[in-house]
């Protein structure tokens, strides 16, 4: 027994293996934030008046808690004081002119897309995945614009959503997450530099998968990503995000917003597979994540539905949440988590039921290993009027070896009688009896231990895209490599 | 040559010696059966030839088929061709039984350097050994072992044994917890396997299980030691006069 305890507990950390760094020239504005700034951001980008009177009210709003040093404190996730102005707000590879075409992407970027495998090139992407890429804080490239503008599908970057659909970006922008939600939105609606925007029109269901891949390439540079999908009545759109980021000693911010809205008989599914730098073994450097992400089911029988598979960043504080406005709309939270070594993740969802018949589904995976720490914080709010609403929240912890930690928060609160709330929830060990099992059948104990933590969330793959699910196992492993012996 | 050959082993568990000096000699073809009271180290000994780590051998030596299984992880035993039937099947969430045979397939097919069996070839290949087993098909689908009763479970070792064709199996008690009928089917599917190349230990408590899978060898396993060694006979004089007897007399391991 104890020889096996030992070899759980001895994490041997496989290297992260997206860490290179890319150089090339930045642009980028003097560390420090302030008004100044906010307004430098939005003139580089050349955006419309209402941009940066936007910006500028989320600005005085962050600056004024910040003053208060009113930075959110009720996560389980421990991190020292962040210095804001000592970060750099905007950072993007230097470009001599317009892109017309992916020929002119610097090399370099392209380069750093193919070691991420990404299929930036029009021919690798006969897959049917559209990809919009975001390098620091610019979208460089997006791919397969074409065919989606043939069936009427918008999908850009931000920034030319802003130049380009500036009344669709004006009606929607903020609707769902305001620029005063919380600390780290309001940070983001000042300062944000780029992110993607997705409009499908009525009835057109989207001919492909939508994908962006985020890199924080930069040093001491926040990456403020907003990404806005819209899908309208009877629209549907299957939408999916990639991150990465190289190893860099020192911890990076990421705060990004992500508002989703469908219309009547609207379907959006939004996947993350997110790797950012975990940091190392001893817990030095790593990505802290505080993303606020959330969609508003507006029309009737509507649909939201997030899944989620978070390996990376030292620190994660994300609740992909729906707002279940509209009768009969459908909201899903699927997650899994997985710390390792000093990770830290406080994550889960928020389903507030608003309009009648609403059902909500969560089902939350935490692993923990080494000295990880897991923690499912979800709330489900059952407001006055949502006559027969349901909710079914699953919530299960897997603890690999005895450091780490899994602890879960539900929040309940039911204003309508009629609700049926359903509540499961589990906590295990990783069997030594499992992984002997399987070994006795003559599959190697990496393997084994993949194969026990694939089918612990096998629930939240099988809500991936398919070529994504098989990524999502692939990435878990190599996450957990050597924490087993 | 003979397929197993143990030789003063002596096993421990957290420190405690369970396993005494084990002196047991199998070759293929060979059925030998293993008795011996609640806690004597019949499982022990079952763990030890699979290679459970948190089993120590703290002396002797174990050669299988030639080599020395000490010196072998759980995996490789397994790939070498020793299989053992658990006692207490472990369930794994989420993983199909299909899915899983095949992934132990392929294992040892790479490690014998043999081809990959895709899932097209494999289907029918489980189904005949379900079928050999009178196990329903939805038990393909099912996670391994997950909600299966006791009884299912105890089949669903020898669906397993069945498809992955080991030189030498280890059954832990694979008739306790089996109704009448069921212990026949598993008798009968063990029976379709035996054959001059393969070799099988049987640990059981009951004649039962030797009136249809009748043994070359039977041994009485008391206290970490192999106190008596005789044919088939001996399990009826067991099952007359149970263990204390046996104890006075001199370990004797046969062959
Ligand atoms: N992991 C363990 N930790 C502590 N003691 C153990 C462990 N495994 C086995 N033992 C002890 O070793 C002894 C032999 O156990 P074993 O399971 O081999 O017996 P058995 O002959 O198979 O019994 P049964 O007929 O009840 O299955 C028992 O006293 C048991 O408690
Ligand atoms: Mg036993």
């Amino acid at each position: 027994m104890s020889s096996t305890v030992n070899q759980i507990n001895d994490l041997t950390q496989q290297e992260y293996k997206w860490g290179f760094i890319t150089s090339i020239d930045e642009d980028r504005l003097p560390p420090g934030l302030n008004e100044e700034i906010v307004r430098a951001i939005s003139l580089k980008k050349g955006e419309p008046e209402f941009m940066m009177e936007w910006r500028l009210k989320a600005y005085r709003y962050w600056a004024q808690l910040e003053q208060k040093q009113a930075e959110p404190k009720w996560a389980n996730v421990k991190y020292p004081p962040i210095d804001y102005q000592a970060l750099s707000y905007y950072s993007a590879p230097k470009q001599k002119k317009e892109l017309k075409s992916l020929e002119e992407v610097d090399p370099e970027i392209l380069d750093t897309y193919a070691k991420l495998g990404i299929p930036l090139h029009e021919q690798k992407l006969l897959a049917g995945v559209a990809v919009d890429a975001v390098f620091d804080s610019v979208s460089v490239a997006t791919t397969f614009k074409a065919k989606l503008a043939e069936a009427g599908v918008i999908f850009c970057s931000f920034s030319e959503a802003v130049k380009n659909h500036p009344e669709l970006v004006k009606k929607y922008l903020g609707s769902v997450v305001p620029v005063t939600d919380n600390f780290f939105a309001a940070l983001n609606s000042a300062v944000f530099s780029d992110g993607s925007f997705v409009y499908v029109p009525k009835g057109v269901r989207c001919p492909m998968e939508l994908s962006t891949y985020f890199r924080i390439n930069a040093q001491n540079t926040g990456q403020f990503e907003r990404t806005l999908i819209i899908a309208d009545e009877g629209a549907s759109v299957s939408y999916l995000e990639g991150c990465t980021a190289p190893i860099r000693d020192e911890n990076q911010l990421h705060a990004a917003v992500v508002e989703l809205i469908a219309h009547d008989n609207a379907t959006i599914k939004y996947s993350t597979v997110q790797n950012w730098y975990p940091g190392d073994k001893e817990g030095k450097g790593g990505i802290y994540n505080f993303v606020t992400k959330r969609g508003k089911a507006l029309g009737k029988n509507s649909k939201i539905s997030w899944t989620q598979v978070e390996t990376g960043s030292a620190i994660t504080w994300k609740y992909p949440s729906c707002i279940l406005q509209g009768d009969n709309s459908i909201g899903e939270f699927y997650s899994v988590a997985l710390t390792n070594n000093y990770q830290q993740a406080d994550t889960g969802t928020k389903m507030i039921h608003i309009g009648k018949n609403t059902k909500s589904t969560v089902v939350s995976k935490g692993i923990s290993a080494g000295h990880g720490q897991n923690t499912y914080r979800g709330m489900v709010k059952i407001l006055k009027g949502a006559t027969g609403a349901r909710n079914y929240t699953q919530c299960d912890s897997l603890l690999i070896g005895d450091k780490c930690g899994a602890h879960t928060f539900p929040y309940i609160e039911v204003k309508n009688a009629s609700a049926r709330m359903e509540h499961e929830a589990s906590t295990s060990k990783i069997g030594e009896d499992q992984i002997f099992y399987l070994q006795q059948r003559g599959i190697s104990k990496e393997e084994a231990v993949s194969m026990i933590i694939n089918g612990f969330c096998k629930a939240v793959f099988k809500e991936l895209p398919m070529e994504f699910a098989v990524e999502a196992q692939k990435l878990l492993s190599i996450s957990l490599e050597g924490s087993v012996g | 040559m003979s397929l197993l050959e143990i030789k003063n082993l002596h096993a421990s568990v957290n420190g405690n010696e369970i396993l005494k000096g084990i002196d047991l000699t199998v070759n293929p073809g060979e059925v030998h059966s293993i008795m011996g009271p609640n806690g004597s180290g019949k499982s022990t000994l079952a763990q030890v030839l699979a290679r459970r780590e948190s089993y120590e051998v703290t002396a002797g030596s174990i050669m299988f088929d030639g080599k020395d299984l000490l010196e072998m992880k759980p995996e490789d035993a397994a790939c070498e061709g020793l299989f053992m039937a658990f006692q207490y099947p472990v369930e794994i969430p989420g993983i199909s039984n299909a899915y899983f045979l095949r992934a132990a397939l392929n294992a040892v097919l790479k490690y014998r350097g043999q081809d990959e069996m895709d899932a097209i070839d494999f289907l029918p290949l489980l189904k005949e050994k379900m079928r050999l087993l009178e196990m329903d098909e939805r038990f393909l689908n099912r996670p391994v072992n997950e909600g299966f009763s006791g009884g299912e479970k105890k089949r669903n070792e020898i669906v397993q044994m069945a498809v992955l064709e080991p030189k030498l199996a280890v059954l832990d008690e694979t008739d306790s917890g089996l109704d009448i009928d069921a212990l026949k089917i598993v008798a009968k599917g063990v029976n379709a396997m035996r054959n001059k190349n393969r070799a099988m230990v049987l640990v059981t408590h009951y004649q039962r299980l030797l009136d249809y899978i009748v043994p070359d060898f039977v041994h009485v396993l008391v206290n970490g030691r192999i106190v008596k060694s005789g044919g088939p006979e001996l399990a009826l004089e067991l099952e007359e006069k149970g263990y204390s007897w046996t104890e006075a007399e001199p370990a004797g391991a046969r062959r």
